[in-house]
């Protein structure tokens, strides 16, 4: 049987076919301005039996394809389980929010946070900071990787803390420690959020964010605990939600 | 059948402003309150009609926010925005208001609007432990007797307190019996429809024509549910709603629960099963009153050991399979005591429970609808 599922998220899209549980095929695209029209054309000429839909584009797709839904909550977590069997603890950091689940033995989701209304310490947050010191997303974690110490950031919402980055610049300091120091206090908020919700145990990293060596790093350094990220972090929504529209 | 109850009430409510207006024209009185604390068998036995006072919509928060800082809970900007836009019909009726010290907020907000009309505060004790507190407690109720007296020219006598005791009593047990007909498994009402008529049926001058129509609706209600009729299933999941007052304007959480697929069939909060209470008539009527109104557990107080025992209580009884927990932005009492109650549901009962923390406003309605979604899947 192929299954898909498709991620509809405020940043990109992303789309995962399974056959008979494996991972047979992944597509990504930008959200862009027009999800539906950006769902459609992602899942042009793809072959599969089900489809399931989740992020916060779903009831989009839903509409048009009259295709079940679900939140990307339980997709993050099915797809997590699948990727660690047994993990009871997932993180997902993505483009425009982050969240933390707490899952029972057999995976279901027993309790979870999200941020609520801003984009502090999510994708967004690091990307708009990148641009602010010159640096590109991909290359944004090695630059902070390289620097010694880190300089203390104190805000984390994204417009006083782009404010605070500029006078810190104006005044000389290091753009790479400076990077370092937003890395250290994404990981520090989410490490609170962490601790909140399940404060034990071996943690999956999931999201775009999960593609950054050095925040994987800080993440383990300051949680003191060990971190599995995916291949493809940020598909794992998409595939939570192709073996959802299998088990469904 | 449902439907027919429905325009009655629709006329009820629209003929009580007449009542209203009658009322005040022949020489009586109307007190407006705003918490549950406070004591309106008092004001009904000076013949002045109660009225609990809006304080639920969003519209009147900006003209609040020209005094009021905004980072402060909506409950009390939307109380001001009324007061100071003069756009609620009972706090014009009103000829003084009946205040409280429940929170600082509120507490502040008070002072400003004595500005706009008299204001009586009540001064709360923040514990329940009656051997240090009810002495000077029921001192409030005394002063805000005299205080009433002062201003209707009537003598309140005890008689005249117990027969008000008497009468609150009744509407108090109607309601009961109107928000326990969703113990039926399946519900024959929406937590939308309940929460309408609850706060409908809260303005009225009336209050016979209130408890007759609270108790005609229980009893279409109930044969509905020996009928099993219902818009719900059996397996439909039933939430109990904890935390802040919600009324008709700030219900979106209510209103999204439901159109994902639950009903809301227990309100723990103010404007539900905190009022369903009844004061001893055989004591002394101020000293009962006293007891019983200082015994309301709200999270002002501290500890407010109250309402976990009617969590408890409402959990069993409402057969619920999941509890959201709201805060109004800014409200540190119940947002602060969310930790505990959090631990209580799911330590105590296994089952999920969801914290939300939000405004009136439905800037973030999709969020919510993310998340109360995800706890849906939960169940
Ligand atoms: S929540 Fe507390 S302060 Fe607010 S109405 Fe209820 S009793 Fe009064
Ligand atoms: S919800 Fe909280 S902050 Fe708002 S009025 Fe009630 S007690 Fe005060």
């Amino acid at each position: 049987m192929l299954s898909a599922g498709i991620d509809i998220g405020s940043r990109s899209i992303e789309c995962a076919v399974l056959e008979n549980g494996k991972i047979r095929e992944t597509r990504k695209a930008d959200t862009g301005f027009d999800p539906a029209g950006q769902a459609k054309q992602l899942i042009k000429g793809l072959e599969f039996d089900v489809i399931l839909a989740t992020g916060y584009g779903r009831n989009l797709f839903e509409i048009e394809h009259d295709a079940p839904t679900i939140t990307e909550i339980k997709a993050h977590a099915r797809g997590a389980f699948y990727f660690f069997p047994g993990i009871l603890t997932v993180l997902d950091i993505g483009g425009q929010d982050s969240k933390v689940m707490k899952l029972s033995e057999s995976g279901k989701v027993i309790k979870f946070e999200m941020n609520d209304r801003c984009a502090a310490g999510t994708g967004k947050f690091l990307e708009i900071m990148a641009k602010t010191l010159g640096f590109t997303i991909e290359n944004f974690g090695n630059a902070a990787g390289a620097a010694k110490k880190d300089l203390k950031i104190s805000s984390m919402c994204t417009v006083f803390a782009e404010s605070e980055v500029t006078s810190l610049v104006a005044k000389g300091e290091n753009t790479k420690e400076i990077a370092r120091g937003l890395h250290t206090a994404v990981v520090k908020r989410a490490v609170s959020m962490l601790n909140r919700v399940s404060p034990e145990g071996p943690v999956v990293f999931t999201g775009g964010v999960a593609n950054n060596p050095f925040i994987i790093d800080l993440l383990s350094q300051i949680s003191k605990r060990e971190i599995f990220v995916p291949d493809k972090p940020e598909m794992n929504g998409a595939v939570g939600a192709a073996l959802l529209a299998m088990e469904n | 059948m449902k439907q027919d109850l429905f325009k009655k009430l629709q006329q009820i409510t629209d003929q009580n402003i007449a009542d209203i207006e009658d009322h005040k024209k022949s020489g009586n009185h109307a007190i407006g309150f705003y918490c549950l604390y406070a004591p309106t068998e008092l004001a009904a036995a000076a013949d002045a009609i109660p009225l609990p006072l809006c304080g639920t919509r969003q519209d009147p928060i900006e003209v609040a926010e020209q005094t009021l800082p905004r980072n402060l809970c909506p409950l009390i900007k939307s109380s001001f925005g009324f007061a100071a836009a003069g756009t609620c019909p009972f706090f014009s009726f009103s000829d003084m208001i009946v205040a409280d010290t429940t929170c600082d907020g509120k507490k502040k907000m008070f002072e400003i609007m004595s500005d706009i009309k008299p204001v009586h505060v009540l001064q709360l004790p923040q514990q329940q432990n009656f051997d240090l507190f009810l002495d000077s407690w029921k001192n409030e109720i005394e002063n805000l007797k005299t205080v009433i007296e002062n201003m209707t020219g009537k003598k309140i006598t005890n008689e005249k307190i117990s027969g008000a005791i008497r009468l609150l009593n009744l509407e108090r047990k109607a309601k009961k019996r109107l928000m326990d007909v969703t113990k039926a498994k399946p519900s024959p009402l929406t937590g939308m429809e309940l929460l309408t008529i609850l706060f409908k049926t809260g303005f009225f001058a009336d209050k016979q024509k209130g408890i007759d129509l609270m108790n005609e609706i229980a009893d279409v209600c109930n044969a509905l549910a020996d009928k099993g009729e219902s818009p719900f299933h059996t397996n439909t999941p039933r939430i109990l709603l904890t935390g802040v007052p919600t009324g008709v304007g700030s219900d979106k959480v209510v209103k999204i629960l439901e159109e994902s697929g639950a009903n809301v069939v227990a309100f723990e909060n103010c404007s539900g099963y905190k009022q369903a209470f009844q004061v001893d008539e055989t004591k002394d009527p101020v000293l009962a009153l006293a007891e019983q109104y200082l015994a309301i557990p709200c999270s002002v107080m501290s500890p407010n050991q109250g309402r976990f025992d009617l969590l408890e209580e409402m959990i069993r009884e409402f057969s619920v399979d999941g509890v959201v927990d709201l805060t109004w932005q800014a409200c540190h009492t119940y947002n602060v005591e969310a930790y505990k109650i959090q631990d209580f549901v799911n330590e105590r009962f296994n089952l999920p429970y969801l914290h939300i923390e939000t405004d009136y406003s439905e800037s973030d309605t999709e969020q919510l609808r993310v998340r109360i979604e995800a706890f849906l899947e939960m169940i």
